[in-house]
C-alpha cells in the first residue's frame, strides 16, 4: 500500500504542482493518475521513488515513510518505466535489463540470465538481447523498459506515460500485454497518462487530477462513468457526448448500443452483468 | 631554385638530421613540451569539465575564464613568465604558458560532452537505482568520451602550433630553424621549419580524428547509421 498524506510540492520557481494530496493505493491493483499535461502527475509518481522530495507532507510505503529510506536502494526496490523507454543507449537490450541486478551485485552471468528471462515474458525475441536500443523500434524499446523495470522483481512498478510516444496499433498491443503481465505478476502499478480511455482501460482506481494534483474523482472505471463527480469529470470522460454517451437503438434483431456520431457500439443482452 | 625545392632541400640534408641540434631531436622536444602540457591541463581541466557538466553549476564561470585565457597571447605569456620564474625556470614557464592554452578547449570539450547527452538517459539512470558516482562513471562519462576527445584534438593542434614559440627562450623544438633563418635570412630554413611544425600538426589530427570515432560508444554508432562491431559472446 502507498500513501500520500497532505503532500505539497513547490518548486523553487514557486510553481505549485502538488497541493495538499492525499490518497491510498492499494497493493495488488493497478491505480491510474490522469490529466491533462502540467496537473502534477508525474510529480506524484516521482515522489514515490524520491525523484522528486515534497516540500512538506509524507509519501509512505506500506506504513513506512519513503524519506527515511535511502534514496538509491529505494529506487532499485521500485520499478520505473518511462516515456520513451529511457533506455541507456551504449547498453545492449540484455545490458538495459539487467542493470539494476548489476547494480545490486549479481553476477554478469547470472544477471544476463534474468534479462534473457523477463525478455520472454515482455514478449521480446532472445535474439534482440545483444542489440542496441536505436536498433529496436519505439515498441520494441518500450518492453525493454517494462523488462528493466521488472528486473529486481519489485513490489512496485511506476509507469510514466509508458506508452505516450508509440503509434495507436502498438499502443493498443502493449496495453493488452500490460493486462495480460498484471495478471500474471500481480504488482502495485502506478500509471501516469493523460489519456481516459488507457486509464479506464488499465486501472482498477483512477484518479482524474486538475491542476495542482487536485482530486476531481478518485474511484474504480465503473464508479466514475455512472457517477461523474461533476460537469467537467463527464465532460473529460466522455459521458455526455463521445463514445461513452451510448443510447438504445432498436432494430429487427434486438436492441444496439449506439455512439453519438451514429456508430454502433455493441449490441444489448439480457441478463448480462 | 625557389624557395620550396630549397626547402625541401635542406629538409632532406643528412647534416639537418644529425648533431645536437639534429631536426629528429627538436621534433621530439617538440612533441615532449605538448604531451607534457596537454597532460597537466587534462589533469586540470577534465575533472573540473566533468564537474560541471555532471552537476550543472559553474558552467558561466567556466565560459567566462576559458574566453579569458583564450584571449592570451602566448607569446606575451612567455616572456612574462620567463622574467617572473627567472631564467633557470623557462621550461616551467613554458609548459604553464602551454597548459593555459590547452585548458580552454579540454575543458570545454569535459562539460559539453557532459551537456550532450540527453536529460532523460541520465535521469533514467538515477531514476533506476544508479549512485552519483556510477551516473557519472557508466552514463554519463561514456556518452561524452567523444566530445572530450574532440576537445582534446583541438588542444593538442593548438599546443603543437604554439610550442614553436619556445625556440625564442632558447628551448629548442621545432621553431629553432625558424628563429634562426629568420635572424639568418635564409627563409629556406625558415619554411622548412614550419613544414614540418604543419606536418607533425596534420599527423597528430588524423590520428585523433580517429580516436575520436573510436571514443563513440557502439550503440550510439548504430543510432548513427553504422552497424556496430559484433561483439562476441564470454
Amino acid at each position: 500500500m502507498i500513501e500520500f498524506r497532505n503532500v505539497t510540492k513547490r518548486f523553487p520557481d514557486g510553481t505549485v504542482a502538488v497541493d495538499s494530496f492525499d490518497l491510498v493505493i492499494p497493493s495488488h491493483k493497478t491505480t491510474v493518475f490522469v490529466g491533462s499535461s502540467g496537473c502534477g502527475k508525474t510529480t506524484l509518481l516521482r515522489m514515490i521513488n524520491r525523484m522528486v522530495e515534497p516540500t512538506s507532507g509524507t509519501v509512505e510505503i506500506d506504513g513506512e515513510d519513503v524519506a527515511a529510506k535511502q534514496a538509491v536502494h529505494l529506487r532499485r526496490s521500485i520499478g520505473y518505466v518511462m516515456q520513451n523507454s529511457g533506455l541507456m543507449p551504449h547498453f545492449t537490450v540484455a545490458e538495459n535489463i539487467a542493470t539494476v541486478p548489476r547494480l545490486t551485485g549479481e553476477t554478469r552471468r547470472a544477471a544476463k540470465a534474468r534479462a534473457l528471462e523477463l525478455m520472454a515474458t515482455v514478449g521480446l525475441d532472445a535474439s534482440m538481447a545483444d542489440r542496441y536500443p536505436s536498433q529496436l523500434s519505439g515498441g520494441q524499446q518500450q518492453r525493454v523498459g517494462v523488462a528493466r523495470g521488472l528486473a529486481a522483481d519489485p513490489n512496485i512498478l511506476l509507469m510514466d506515460e509508458p506508452f505516450g510516444a508509440v503509434d495507436p496499433i502498438v499502443r493498443a498491443e502493449l496495453q493488452t500485454e500490460l493486462i495480460r503481465l498484471q495478471r500474471e505478476l500481480d504488482k502495485t502499478v502506478v500509471f501516469v497518462t493523460h489519456d481516459i480511455d488507457e486509464a479506464f482501460l488499465l486501472g482498477d482506481q483512477v484518479a482524474i487530477l486538475a491542476k495542482g494534483a487536485e482530486r476531481l474523482q478518485v474511484g474504480s472505471p465503473s464508479e466514475i462513468t455512472e457517477d461523474p463527480a461533476d460537469e467537467f469529470v463527464a465532460a473529460f470522460i466522455g459521458a455526455e457526448r463521445g463514445k461513452r454517451a451510448l443510447r438504445v437503438k432498436q432494430t429487427p434483431h434486438g436492441p444496439v448500443l449506439v455512439d453519438a456520431e451514429g456508430r454502433t457500439q455493441g449490441v444489448l443482452v439480457e441478463g448480462g452483468a | 631554385m625557389n624557395l620550396l625545392s630549397e626547402a625541401f632541400a635542406w629538409l632532406t640534408d643528412p647534416e639537418q638530421w644529425t648533431g645536437p641540434n639534429a631536426l629528429q631531436h627538436l621534433l621530439f622536444q617538440q612533441l615532449y613540451f605538448t604531451a607534457i602540457a596537454v597532460g597537466i591541463a587534462a589533469v586540470i581541466a577534465v575533472p573540473l569539465g566533468w564537474a560541471i557538466g555532471h552537476t550543472g553549476k559553474g558552467r558561466e564561470v567556466a565560459v567566462a575564464f576559458a574566453g579569458a585565457a583564450r584571449a592570451v597571447p602566448s607569446f606575451g605569456l612567455l616572456v612574462l613568465l620567463v622574467l617572473l620564474f627567472g631564467v633557470l625556470h623557462k621550461p616551467e614557464a613554458a609548459v604553464v604558458t602551454f597548459v593555459i592554452l590547452a585548458i580552454p578547449p579540454l575543458l570545454a570539450g569535459a562539460y559539453s560532452g557532459f551537456e550532450a547527452i540527453d536529460r532523460r538517459t541520465v535521469d533514467a539512470a538515477r531514476a533506476v537505482g544508479m549512485t552519483e558516482a556510477q551516473v557519472l562513471w557508466r552514463v554519463e562519462v561514456p556518452l561524452g568520451l567523444p566530445l572530450l576527445v574532440g576537445g582534446l584534438r583541438s588542444a593538442v593542434l593548438q599546443v603543437v602550433a604554439t610550442v614553436t614559440i619556445a625556440a625564442y627562450v632558447n628551448l629548442g623544438g621545432l621553431g629553432l630553424p625558424i628563429i634562426t633563418g629568420l635572424s639568418l635570412r635564409r627563409y629556406e630554413v625558415v619554411l622548412g621549419g614550419a613544414v614540418l611544425v604543419a606536418v607533425l600538426a596534420l599527423v597528430l589530427d588524423a590520428l585523433l580524428a580517429l580516436a575520436q570515432r573510436a571514443a563513440v560508444p557502439h550503440g550510439v554508432l548504430a543510432a548513427q547509421g553504422h552497424a556496430p562491431r559484433r561483439r562476441t559472446e564470454s
